[in-house]
């Protein structure tokens, strides 16, 4: 275990009315909807982009990424399951929550990165209107991805984008909300569910919106956070048989190493993109890659 | 499997299985989403007030109030039969229940602690609930229950038969059945939720009222989904079209997972919506349940009072 | 109905003090309410029992004017060049608040239409607020709704919507319009206005920037005005055909883009191999949702001749059993007829209807004395050459025909010069496909009738009209490039 620095963290300023001992929150896993501490029992010291002890977080093992693998499987049906209009209104829902925590998440990220209170706030304010993005993605993709296909013969023949499951997802290491976000939500606007492996320096964001998470009607299971070490827990995640798709995104070294454990399954990849800039429009480029074409052919006659 | 089938109650089911899968083929299909819409719709009937007032004392005298476990003794039926003839002993105006509904071997403590009252004895019959027992172990069983004084016999078809298309063997056992209850009554389980589709719903409806059914029940309570109002529905629609061909008036029982007081309302909408009046008896229209008993009472003591009362003023059992 | 012995309803009135009527309205222009130029005022009634609710202003020309130069300031000064994404969230905030006012809404539109408060709650406000969420999510994605295009809005407005789905029409104009950078200026029906003054009092609610959505109320000559209006770089118009014609006419030669979703009298073919009860309860529903004031209603009953009779007979039994009355009542299946203008339009087709030799069944039902009622009614005997088959009623008048073969169901339902919407009822997939690939009309359901999404397309063929409305083909109406 990291040797831990003594110094307060700037989150716990003393409080101004009274001399009392601030309360710290204890930083957990996300799995089937549940707060558990890793079944491992272990923690690793996170710090501020200074270097100033912030917390200790939960150090998931083999074993979570396993139960959080399963979770995201029970989830799916009933997710992807459900019309694309309510998943919609699901994710807003996120976004509206996040807006009422904008304070906290400002603070974690400046606390987390070194950016300075604006660029912070900037970066807060993007994760949200990404989360809206998604939600106004939700019932729109089957139209733009689907079609009407003219064959030959008395043949309707219609194909459609599904939801391709469950996917991986190894958010960014250094753009520990934004990043987190714009690679999360469009895994869930398609249908899918997720195991996510938070940025391993800088996890505690993405525990904050696991907490947001789970009080705003996303249903348990759907989205599975792993906090930890990324070289640990990132091969058992890729070489899982249930796994349907695995974003690369914040694999770093091990992409290679992962993106070839995910093909012994034909674990659908998404590979790292060099210099990925999460302020632009991303469209359809995250969503595309964890989606099935459904083509349904039917006679026509009397 | 056999091919021809014998001991019918009716001469349609005395022929071949591929004749009556012919009949129950030709049945018009069931659309699932309409019947998912027209439940949805009637579900939002607002019944208040007086009227709420006497549809709860309604369902009270439709229920047959059920104990089927493992686990039941003389002492858990004799409590059930006090339950079923006085279901609020703070309020004499509460009506019994129409049946008590036990395993065959406690009939006969049921019959001697429901004695004097109205309250009739119903017994599961035919290996309940899975019905995977030869013939002569079913019509044991029913004999049995019969002849210690059940009024009334709810035995299950075999599920088995019927989805291997095999309606044969599912007539004759039905058939077989009705002519060891004698005098009591036949409720015929189809138990839905193995069935699986709304077609095969009305196609075992139609099963078993040509074999001699004079209810149809959807379940047996130890499957999931158990009664729900779509396949209610179907049922209702069954005998409503079998009544118009053949003058026979056959009862339907929603059994399982019936549990609120709004839940019971919503199955007596549909009654009567769907089946009407002439089904709104307790003589052709049951509620298989437990919980549901206390629930009523809790709603008939709220409308008189005005407060919501605590679940520890009503009895158990 | 008669209250049946056993078990009843007791009446379960909506409290209708959730929604609160002014005693008079102005217009609203540039995010205000302000008052109109004119003296001119008409009374809104509710249709239930005929008694006044408001009155509401007419708008004159220089009204409409004003109205339209608010719009155009706010489409060049703010709307048209914000970040699309910011116009997106102002239509997710309008969508949210019309679902936490939704109850107050309902009311209102029952009071003023004569709808169920059963469809207004079900149907009409969980409709208007998708429309609007709906809408919301492809502010910033218009260029996947028009691939390979450079899409931008037109600039302004000129909208004109009908009473039968009073706030659902002003959501299917204004969401689009909003979605795409346009501003509006919408004129809602005189006999139901309130929804449509409601809503304005939304858009100040959610800070709208003033002048997006202006509401100009009154009759035919402020329709006039608004449509023929110079400044208009887009008219849009639901409501009957015959008007449809007369404003296709005045903006012929004109560069302004037009979209009319017009008249209708749809077809519902039922094959003897459908779920019959299902089928039933889609023609009931066809035709007897909303009092069959319902453009795509299924007027035109089609039924295989080899199971008319028994379809017809299982259909009067269902229609029987609808329940008629005070539109606030939760079980009232059928309310009041929207005015006093419409009843004797329905009654008088209904005449010419059974005087052709049609066999005429009403539902035995005790109409409320005051306000304005129609009971179900079934038309049987009809055939293509009776007036009641071509002409829309617009009204609970269900016409009944039969055909023999498939051939002859598509060519009697498309023996029409409307080409709204169709239904097809069968058990067989490839017939169904097969008949909705022949049948003339922008809508067809099968196995299901009157379903109405925001992702779903909905506009006609032929004289009902051209345009879509819905889905990402009701967002080139608003665009160009």
């Amino acid at each position: 275990m990291a040797e831990r620095s003594r110094k307060q963290s700037t989150s716990e300023s003393p409080d101004p009315i009274a001399e009392r001992l601030a309360v710290r929150r204890t930083h957990k896993l996300y799995l089937g909807g549940a707060f558990p501490r890793s079944e491992s029992n272990r923690s690793y010291a996170v710090t501020s982009s200074t270097g100033v002890h912030l917390a200790n977080a939960a150090r998931a093992s083999r074993k979570d990424v396993r139960d959080a693998v399963s979770s995201a499987r029970a989830a799916w049906p009933g997710w992807s399951g459900r019309s694309a209009h309510n998943r919609g209104q699901i994710l807003y829902r996120v976004a509206e929550l996040l807006e009422g925590r904008r304070a906290q998440f400002a603070e974690e990220l400046t606390q987390a990165t070194g950016l300075g209170r604006t660029r912070a706030g900037q970066r807060v304010s993007a994760s949200i209107d990404r989360w809206v993005y998604y939600a106004g993605w939700t019932d729109k993709i089957a139209q733009v991805l689907g079609s009407t296909n003219p064959v030959s013969g008395p043949f309707g023949n219609v194909s459609r984008p599904e939801s391709c499951g469950v996917v991986g997802v190894i958010a960014p290491q250094q753009d520990p909300l934004l990043g987190l976000v714009s690679v999360l939500a469009p895994v869930l606007a398609a249908g899918n569910t997720a195991v996510v492996l938070a940025s391993e320096p800088a996890p505690i964001p993405a525990v904050s919106l696991s907490e947001v998470l789970a009080t705003a009607d996303v249903p348990a299971g759907v989205v599975n956070i792993l906090t930890g070490h990324t070289s640990e827990l990132a091969p058992p995640l890729a070489s899982h048989e249930e796994l349907d798709g695995l974003d690369l995104c914040g694999a770093g070294t091990q992409t290679a190493d992962l993106a070839t454990a995910a093909a012994t399954t034909l674990t659908r990849i998404l590979h790292p993109i060099a210099g990925e800039d999460f302020t632009a429009d991303p469209g359809l480029s995250r969503i595309r890659p964890f989606m099935e074409t459904k083509t349904v052919w039917q006679p026509l006659g009397t | 499997m056999s091919e021809t089938v014998s001991a019918a109650a009716n001469p349609d089911v005395g022929v071949s299985t591929a004749r009556l899968r012919t009949r129950l083929h030709a049945l018009p299909g069931v659309d699932e989403a309409g019947v998912a819409q027209r439940t949805a719709d009637l579900a939002t009937r607002s019944v208040k007030t007086s009227a709420k007032s006497r549809a709860i004392d309604l369902a009270i005298r439709m229920i047959d109030l059920t104990t089927l476990e493992g686990a039941d003794s003389p002492g858990k039926v004799a409590a059930l039969a006090g339950k079923a003839r006085r279901p609020d002993p703070a309020d004499p105006s509460a009506p019994p229940v129409a049946a008590v509904c036990v395993y065959p071997d406690l009939v006969s403590t049921a019959v001697s602690a429901l004695a004097g009252s109205d309250v009739a004895v119903a017994s599961v019959a035919t290996a309940f609930p899975a019905g995977r027992a030869p013939l002569e172990a079913k019509l044991a069983d029913t004999r049995s229950a019969v002849a210690d004084g059940a009024s009334e016999i709810d035995m299950v078809i075999d599920r088995g038969a019927f989805l291997a298309g095999d309606y044969g063997t599912v007539a004759a056992e039905i058939a077989a059945v009705k002519a060891e209850c004698g005098s009591a009554h036949l409720k015929v389980i189809l138990e839905t939720g193995e069935l699986a589709t709304l077609d095969n719903v009305r196609r075992a409806s139609y099963l078993a009222m040509d074999s001699g059914a004079d209810f149809i029940k959807t379940s047996t309570g130890k499957v999931n989904p158990a009664a729900t109002l779509p396949v209610t529905l179907v049922m209702l629609q069954a005998v409503r079209d079998y009544r118009r061909r053949t003058g026979r008036l056959v009862g339907v029982k929603p059994a399982g997972g019936i549990r609120t007081t709004k839940d019971a309302i919503r199955y007596l909408v549909l009654v009567q919506e769907i089946a009407g009046n002439d089904w709104l008896d307790p003589a052709h229209f049951r509620l298989g349940a437990s919980s549901l008993l206390n629930d009523l009472l809790m709603q008939r003591t709220r409308l008189r009072t005005g407060t919501y009362p605590a679940a520890h003023h009503f009895t158990l059992d | 109905m008669a209250e049946d012995p056993i078990l009843s309803y007791a009446p379960a009135p909506e409290d209708r003090s959730v929604a609160s009527v002014a005693p008079s309205y102005g217009l609203f222009v540039d995010g205000e309410f302000v008052a109109p130029e004119g003296e001119d005022h008409i009374t809104t009634v509710n249709p239930a029992d005929a008694e006044p609710l408001s009155t509401i202003a007419v708008a004159t020309r220089a009204d409409v004017d004003r109205a339209m130069a608010a719009a155009r300031r706010a489409s060049t000064g703010v709307w048209s060049t914000m970040p699309a994404a910011e116009r997106g969230k102002y239509l997710f905030r309008i969508a949210r608040v019309v679902q936490e006012r939704s109850r107050e809404l309902a009311v209102l539109e029952t009071l003023d239409n004569g709808k169920p408060i059963r469809e207004s709650r079900d149907v009409d406000l969980p409709l208007a607020a998708a429309h609007f969420f709906y809408h919301a999510g492809w502010a910033d994605k218009l260029h996947f709704a028009t691939p390979g295009g450079s899409p931008h809005p037109l600039g302004v407005a000129a909208q004109v919507i009908p009473w039968n789905f009073p706030l659902l029409m002003l959501a299917w104009k204004i969401a689009p319009a909003l979605a795409t950078g346009n501003t509006v200026v919408l004129k809602p029906a005189e006999t139901t206005p309130l929804t449509a003054l409601a809503f304005a009092d939304i858009c100040q609610e959610v800070d709208l920037p003033p002048g997006v959505v202006n509401i100009v109320t009154g009759a035919e000559e402020t329709g006039q005005a608004l449509v023929n209006h110079p400044d208009a770089d887009k008219v849009a118009f639901t409501g009957s055909t015959a008007v449809g014609r007369e404003i296709a006419r005045s903006l012929a030669g004109r560069n302004t883009r037009l979209t009319l979703e017009l008249g209708g009298k749809g077809a519902n073919i039922v094959y003897d191999d459908a779920a019959l009860d299902q089928a039933v309860e889609g023609i009931v529903g066809g035709v007897f949702f909303n009092q069959g004031h319902v453009c795509c209603a299924g007027s035109r009953l089609l039924v295989q001749e080899s199971v008319a009779d028994e379809v017809l007979a299982a259909l009067k039994e269902r229609v029987s059993l609808l329940r008629v009355g005070d539109p606030l009542d939760k079980n009232t299946d059928l309310g009041a007829i929207n005015s006093a203008a419409q009843l004797d339009r329905i009654r008088q087709l209904t005449e010419v209807g059974t005087q052709e030799a049609a066999d005429c069944w009403t539902a035995p039902c005790t109409l409320p004395e005051r306000g304005y009622w129609f009971p179900p009614t079934v038309l049987s005997g009809v055939t293509q050459a009776h007036r009641i088959a071509q002409e829309e009623v617009f009204g609970p008048v269900l016409s009944v025909l039969t055909f023999r073969t498939p051939e002859e169901a598509v060519a009697k339902a498309n023996n029409t010069a409307y080409g709204l919407s169709a239904g097809v009822w069968s058990e067989k997939s490839s017939k169904l496909a097969w008949t909705a690939e022949r049948l003339r009309a922008g809508v067809i359901w099968a196995n299901t009738f009157n379903k109405l999404d925001p992702a779903s397309p909905f506009g006609g063929y032929k004289e009902s009209g051209y345009g879509r409305e819905g889905g990402w083909h009701g967002l080139e109406a608003y665009l160009n490039g």
